[in-house]
């Protein structure tokens, strides 16, 4: 009889103290908010913290009807969607909880190694055809891409082609993978994936924004310090009443602890 | 006792007949009701407006124009019926490039403001902005009035980039000729092979070897889609590309033999049930007659199975059209009208299976998705009546 008043006293003392709190959005930072959900919940086993993926642009839907507390996001929150978060009465607050570099990536065959920002511009909008044309031998690019549904490709049109659109005949494949795939054995391809994914199959050409001062490599400190171009920022954005609720775990995730799963992930730590 | 459990199981099966009749039914009027809205959206992103400098004389733009004048490849106004002036596209987010924060007010109350100032300002300006931002009613700001899509350019749009901004652009062509494309070559490879084999099993091998072969091939239609898909990516791909000395591996060609493979248990087990159903008596009687096995089977088992046979085409075929996954891994997925089959394509379903999910529920891009839906639901509908004909000619022909 006492043990079962125990069990029922750890119980209902369980429940009073919970912190459940609702992650979604992003397929970028599903992994990382699930590695930090489980050791902040290994930490404090008071509190539930649960991580759904379905896109940045489901979570930020999500975050405006009140059904998430946190909405995880690849790319920056975009003026209409803050617009509605602010027409219901909230104010938006928003955290960079790491760094994602994306490397563009060729054959390893190809002698090209450095592209400059506008090179690759005229490469993804379908004006520069064949690798000839930016030093390379006579071959026909085959650009590959994400398809449009991903944060990756919105990021990438923003970032290289600054808002221009993909040309019209460009590969896009399902899947990151798939990209590395086919960029390892497609002799004229290029194409760009999140600085985890790189491996010998495939080459990392050197970026220059400068039109061609300076090339850098992608690499997590070129990223960390600023030398490299193609980074973008990972977020959580939460509305400003629940402040109290989702703190615990943003400082969590924004601790040195924390941040060293940052990195062991994939990404850049923010810090 | 007997009587009544006999009615209750005879009500039962009529009501599980006429419940499938009607899911059926549900989802193709579904299937339509969503598409049908998509001729009513506007031709530029929902909630947006275009503005121009009120001096501009231009009206009037087409998507097509849009897109071009926002990619910076019309870059005066001379190209699209307007002064010889250049043309300064702006965004939303250019805003920020102008103004600080603090100027557009803590709720942006003064961006309307802000904005009339800008496109008042620049006399070359084209605006894409948020509806709700239109400047008030002034001499110096005109607003674009848009169209409403229009059915000759989605069926015969050349471009299919539906997450364009400011004026997505919506084409049919290149996707139907990439399906029907896909789907016709995967057949003509299929079928030979598939009737071949199915005459083999259902005529010639003995008992032996057909208890071996006919589970092998039922396997094959057990394998996940996705599975053909990876092996066509990691094996045919390349194989394919070095074979044909081709700069992509990705091409229809790829997409057509995973397909064609998929399609073969299909078509064999039809086809060759069909033609085992043959009765006994005909073949006796036509090999009593003197006709040698060839003979029997090129004239007597082959005409009697023809409807079973064509069942099998028909299935076939509708298995290549509708195949998603496999060929959303194989064929680059490049929204271009086919020219040969050694380039990429993009098949209808891979546009479906790839864009759904994302598109914003209820938007043209979402309605769009939906069209291609009702496109493929006719294309089936079409094959497997023409193939009810045939076979029913056939039969009056005997």
């Amino acid at each position: 009889m006492k043990k079962l008043f125990f069990i029922a006293a750890i119980l209902v003392s369980s429940l009073t103290a919970v912190q459940a709190q609702k992650i979604k959005g992003s397929d970028t930072t599903l992994p990382l908010s699930q590695k930090e959900a489980e050791d902040y919940m290994n930490a404090h086993p008071s509190a539930t913290v649960t991580v759904t993926g379905g896109g940045s642009g489901v979570g930020i839907s999500a975050l405006i009807e009140g059904t998430t507390d946190i909405a995880q996001s690849s790319r920056r929150i975009k003026f209409e969607e803050k617009q509605k978060i602010q027409e219901a009465g909230n104010a938006l607050k928003e955290v960079v909880i790491a760094y994602d570099a994306l490397a563009i990536v060729v054959h390893p065959d190809n002698k090209v190694t450095n592209l400059t920002r506008e090179q690759l511009e005229g490469i993804f909008s379908g004006k520069i055809t064949n690798w000839k044309e930016v030093g390379g031998a006579d071959l026909k690019i085959v650009p590959y891409s994400r398809e449009t549904s991903s944060g990756t490709y919105e990021f990438f049109k923003e970032s290289v082609l600054k808002n221009k659109n993909y040309l019209s005949g460009i590969m896009s494949m399902p899947a990151t993978g798939a990209i590395v795939q086919s960029v390892g054995q497609t002799k004229g391809a290029i194409g760009y994936i999140g600085l985890a994914y790189l491996s010998k199959d495939v080459k990392a050409v050197h970026v220059s924004y400068d039109r061609g001062k300076t090339f850098t490599a992608p690499s997590v400190k070129a990223a960390k310090d600023g030398t490299y171009p193609i980074v973008r920022p990972l977020y959580y954005y939460y509305v400003a009443k629940n402040e109290k609720q989702v703190k615990p775990f943003i400082d969590y995730v924004l601790s040195t602890k924390g941040q060293k799963t940052v990195s062991e992930i994939g990404f850049i730590p923010s810090l | 006792m007997k009587r009544i459990i006999e009615k209750v199981i005879e009500s039962l099966l009529t009501i599980s007949g006429a419940t499938t009749g009607i899911v059926i039914l549900l989802i193709v009027v579904f299937l339509f009701r969503e598409g049908v809205g998509f001729f009513s959206h506007s031709d530029i992103e929902s909630g947006y407006v275009l503005c121009v400098n009120g001096k501009n004389p231009v009206d009037r733009l087409t998507p097509e124009q849009i897109k071009r004048i926002f990619d910076y490849e019309i870059d005066n106004w001379s190209l699209a019926g307007g002064n010889d002036e250049a043309i300064e596209p702006f965004r939303m987010n250019d805003l920020s490039d102008y103004y600080s924060d603090e100027e557009l007010g803590e709720n942006y109350e003064f961006v309307p403001e802000k904005l009339g100032e800008i496109i008042g300002g620049t006399p070359g300006i084209i605006a894409f902005i948020p509806e709700q931002y239109v400047p008030g009613k002034s001499e110096e700001v005109k607003v674009l009035s848009g169209n409403k899509l229009k059915p000759a350019d989605f069926f015969g749009g050349e471009n299919w980039m539906p997450t364009a901004t400011p004026a997505p652009q919506f084409g049919l062509l290149p996707l139907l000729t990439g399906t029907l494309w896909v789907g016709l070559c995967a057949i003509l490879i299929a079928l030979p092979l598939g009737l071949g084999v199915a005459i083999y099993l259902g005529e010639l091998a003995n008992e032996k070897i057909r208890n071996l072969l006919k589970p092998t091939i039922e396997l094959l239609a057990g394998i996940p889609s996705v599975v053909y898909g990876f092996f066509g990516l990691v094996v045919l791909v390349p194989f394919i590309q070095k074979a044909f000395n081709l700069p992509v591996g990705e091409t229809a060609f790829a997409g057509s033999l995973v397909l064609a493979i998929m399609a073969l248990p299909t078509i064999i087990t039809v086809a060759e049930d069909a033609i085992r159903n043959t009765p006994q008596t005909m073949r006796e009687a036509s090999l009593g007659l003197g006709a040698n096995h060839w003979q029997t089977i090129y004239r007597v088992v082959i005409p009697y199975s023809i409807s079973g046979i064509s069942a099998a085409v028909v299935l076939g075929i509708g298995r290549a059209i509708g195949e998603t996954m496999a060929v959303l891994m194989v064929t680059g997925n490049a929204a271009v009208i086919p020219r040969s089959l050694f380039e990429p394509v993009r098949t209808i379903p891979a546009t479906i299976a790839a864009e759904l999910g994302e598109a914003p529920h209820g938007g043209a891009h979402y309605s769009a998705l939906f069209v291609l839906g009702c496109i493929l639901f006719l294309i089936t509908v079409i094959i497997s009546i023409s193939a009810e004909l045939i076979s029913k000619k056939q039969h009056q022909a005997q």
